[in-house]
């Protein structure tokens, strides 16, 4: 009798998960309310995936508790969390595609070694009819929109007899209708007094459908409040936080000519969704102007369609004179821009030694006859290991190094060529603070020097300390532009969850 | 040349048709399973070489020790023999998660060795070739009428065509084993994840299927020939690899590429014996080719299993 009027669903104490250096959970606590709809708030690698992943048994948390129902729980497998009610829907959906719906839902729970098929779709329509959620047993998970799939896998927790649901980002793939739909399922099920756990990173969805709200910034807890009780500002504040250190603004260089010039650029994302809409941006020579936003709102695709491996729609963006809105990648580095990709594996060939490396981009030049130089590659490669500080031999394979040592054999084959427009996303990411430093440092001696560079960045520190000029893309759409001098945490944020401009101006 | 067109020249196609698909049949069964799974057993040859000798062997000392059912008890044998090298094949491409390929061959090279070796060791090197009374045929419908004459087989035969194929297919698609199998070699996460044991289901189906392959080879010494030459299986299980691939692993569709390749292998058979001006190899080389032809135009764009070739390992 008292687990009924017992008020929490699920708690978590403590809970500490650590990834080699990387603190993913730093004594995380979380407490869910039955009949809630409990928000995880947090920017990309806060923790929140890690968290729900240890609920699920995907993960083993380093220490901490887990209690279901006031109980405590060893949960060491899906399995186990099955067994306690708890459902979780993925990032990555986990559903065999050529398999039926009906089939994938009774998968691991077949009574009998004959499954009586037209039985077993009957039982998941009537499930279906249950809980709300509309869907045909026998269509192919293959034929079904990514909507419908995710009511699947929904409908596959729920036939378990899910008690708690764990949605991972689950907006993160569907259009703005199909959230809409999502939402109203919800609803229903939360009125059913089903618990659920809902990942996010969008503030308006956050405050459209949840009760409460734990905010997760670096694998700590920055924030635990009602949802009636806060708003997308204060939100917004908890999930960047402050800046802990003084900006240390480099010194202001006179303005340049317009280096980069990025007119109306739209573009579709892999699934063809727009996500480019009409991007207005220019960056001068001398100047830094950094690119803030959550991540997923564009970024890639325009750091993409910049380097020339990206698939550009309407638009236009501009070297100088030079039209490079669908030019390849050989092209657009032919007119002077050097790139520093997202993901540096991606920037590098993991087989190939360091020397090689730093010449891949570059081949024409290290030619004799039809044979490449290796005197003079290597020669080549011992003059920017000893300028960049690169802790590693011309002979070592890059896979081999660290990543700080990784990011400077990029840093070096780029730089030495003096791009007039750099293109940089997320420079130091998963860097220690030596690298760290020494990134930024070589970006302020290229703007110094004259190069125009655009800073991606989802680290906001990092922006606001290096950047001249900070626009903001939210959806996108670049949401506002602020000076150095202007931008603070607070008003990124608004700008980053979608308040737009003018709406900032009008309350400052 | 207008013998082709006789009745009996149709005939005698049609029940070698059946005849020279029957292995084929057991192969491809077998490997659909092994690979519904998400494993390539490339270890198909050497299993069903195997599944000949050990087939043949134990009936053999069965039959000169005056044991009566020395045929069906050499099938346990070599069924058995199959299903070690399945587990084999197990052990190296689930459990160890060593490469498909190289675990398959690996094992082929394996059996091909023991037999030959096994062989040498039971037989000798007599030049006259060991022997035992093979399986008879048997004629439901009587061996008078055409169609009676057709149907005069094996009961492995109908074993394979009545029994094999659609309990492969039910198995897939009716059953615990056959959805945990369809799910396990198509997402082994989703699988791992809802419950359902990734390695166990892989054993499982690695072991029938090494059964399978094995009562194909072990048909062609106990039933067709009575005896086991090194030749035996000749590329059959590589056959079936590619039957499988032409049949989108699907049960129905691997026995009529098995019935497919039976027919053209018996119809070159009876060409050869026309007296064409035409070198024999073609002739030979005939099936084969029509198995690539097949494969080429059947096998484009087909949807290979999400997990195929890939060992699985959580986290
Ligand atoms: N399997 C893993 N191995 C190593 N690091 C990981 C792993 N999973 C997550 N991390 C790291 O833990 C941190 C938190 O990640 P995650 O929980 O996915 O964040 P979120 O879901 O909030 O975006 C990140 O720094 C990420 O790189
Ligand atoms: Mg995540």
């Amino acid at each position: 009798m008292e687990t009924r009027s017992y008020p929490y669903a699920i708690e978590m104490r403590g809970i500490v998960k650590r990834f080699g250096p990387t603190l993913a959970g730093d004594h995380v606590d979380l407490a869910v309310r039955k009949g809630d709809v409990h928000a995880l708030l947090g920017e990309n690698g806060a923790g929140k995936s890690t968290l729900m992943r240890i609920l699920y048994g995907l993960y083993h948390a380093d220490s901490g508790e887990i209690l279901v129902d006031g109980r405590p729980a060893v949960i060491r497998s899906p399995k186990d969390a099955i067994a306690h009610g708890i459902g979780m829907v993925t990032q990555h959906f986990a559903l065999a595609s050529p398999l039926t719906v009906t089939e994938n839902i009774i998968l691991g729970r077949t009574p009998n070694f004959r499954i009586d098929m037209d039985a077993a779709h009957a039982q998941v329509q009537a499930a279906a009819g249950r809980y709300g959620l509309e869907i045909n047993p026998r269509a192919v998970i293959g034929d079904l929109a990514v909507g419908q799939r995710q009511r699947v896998e929904i409908l596959k927790a729920l036939y378990r007899e899910a008690r708690v649901l764990i949605l991972d980002e689950p907006t993160a793939v569907l259009t703005p209708q199909e959230t809409h739909q999502l939402f109203t399922e919800l609803r229903r099920l939360q009125q059913q007094g089903l618990s659920v756990i809902f990942i996010s990173h969008k503030l308006h969805e956050v405050m459209a459908i949840t009760n409460r709200i734990t905010v997760l910034r670096h694998g700590r807890v920055a924030g635990n409040v009602e949802t009636r009780g806060t708003d997308e500002r204060a939100l917004a504040q908890m999930m960047v936080g402050r800046v802990t250190r003084p900006a240390v603004k480099p010194p202001a260089v006179e303005e340049g000519d317009p280096m980069l010039r990025i007119a109306d650029l739209h573009a579709a994302d892999a699934k063809g969704v727009p996500a480019l809409q009409g991007v207005n941006l220019t960056v001068r020579a001398g100047e830094i102007v950094g690119l803030a936003g959550v991540s997923g709102n564009g970024q890639s695709e325009l750091a993409h369609i910049l380097s020339g491996t990206g698939e550009a729609g309407r638009g236009a963006v501009r070297v100088g004179e030079k039209e490079i809105t669908h030019a390849d990648a050989r092209a657009v580095m032919a007119a002077g821009v050097g790139r520093i990709p997202e993901d540096r594996h991606a920037g590098v060939v993991g087989d190939l030694s360091v020397e090689q490396n730093l010449v891949l981009e570059h081949l024409d030049d290290f030619r004799r006859g039809g044979m490449l130089d290796h005197k003079r590659i290597r020669s080549h490669a011992r003059a920017l290991i000893d300028a960049y500080q690169i802790k590693a031999a011309p002979g070592d394979r890059i896979r081999t190094l660290s990543g700080g040592n990784m990011q400077k054999v990029i840093l070096a084959r780029v730089l030495e060529r003096a791009p007039a427009v750099i293109i940089v996303a997320q420079p130091t990411r998963g860097l220690d603070i030596g690298a760290t430093e020494y990134v930024r440092r070589k970006l302020v001696e290229q703007r110094s020097r004259g190069a125009a560079i655009l800073l991606i960045s989802e680290d906001l520190d990092e922006i606001m300390e290096l950047s001249d000029r900070i626009a903001v893309i939210y959806e996108g759409r670049i949401m506002g532009e602020l000076t150095g001098a202007e931008a603070t945490t607070e008003r990124l944020g608004l700008l980053m969850s979608g308040v737009a401009h003018a709406a900032l101006g009008a309350e400052a | 040349m207008s013998d082709i067109f006789s009745l009996t020249f149709l005939v005698g196609l049609l029940s070698a048709t059946l005849r020279v698909a029957t292995p084929l049949v057991y192969g491809a069964m077998g490997e659909i399973i092994s690979e519904r799974g998400g494993v390539l057993n490339l270890g198909i040859e050497g299993t069903m070489f195997l599944g000949a000798f050990t087939g043949f062997a134990a009936a053999a000392a069965l039959s000169n020790a005056g044991v009566a059912g020395y045929l069906w008890l050499g099938l346990a044998a070599a069924i058995l023999a199959g299903m070690i090298m399945g587990a084999l094949m197990g052990l190296f491409a689930v459990t160890l998660g060593v490469n498909q390929h190289v675990s398959g061959l690996g094992i082929t090279l394996l059996c091909t060795g023991l037999a030959l070796f096994g062989f040498r060791l039971i037989f000798g090197e007599s030049d006259v070739l060991p022997k035992v009374t093979p399986f008879a045929q048997i004629a439901p419908l009587g061996a008078t009428s055409p169609a009676g004459v057709v149907l005069e087989q094996y009961l492995l035969t109908y074993i394979a065509f009545l029994v094999v194929v659609p309990v492969s297919w039910w198995l897939i698609y009716r059953t615990r084993f056959g959805l945990n199998l369809r799910a396990v070699g198509e997402n082994p996460e989703a699988a791992d994840a809802s419950g359902v044991s990734v390695a166990r289901t892989r054993y499982a189906s690695l072991v029938l299927g090494g059964a399978l392959m094995a009562v194909g080879g072990a048909f062609l010494s106990l039933a067709q020939l009575g005896a086991f030459t090194p030749g035996i299986v000749a590329g059959r299980g590589w056959v079936c690899i590619a039957l499988v691939i032409f049949a989108r692993w699907h049960p129905v569709r691997g026995m009529w590429g098995a019935l497919l390749f039976g027919g053209v292998f018996a119809l070159q058979l009876r060409l050869q014996t026309l007296g064409l001006e035409l070198p024999y190899e073609l002739f030979l080389a005939l099936p084969y080719l029509v198995t690539i032809l097949a494969l080429a135009l059947a096998g484009r764009n087909v949807a290979y299993p999400g997990a195929y070739l890939k060992p699985y390992h959580r986290e």
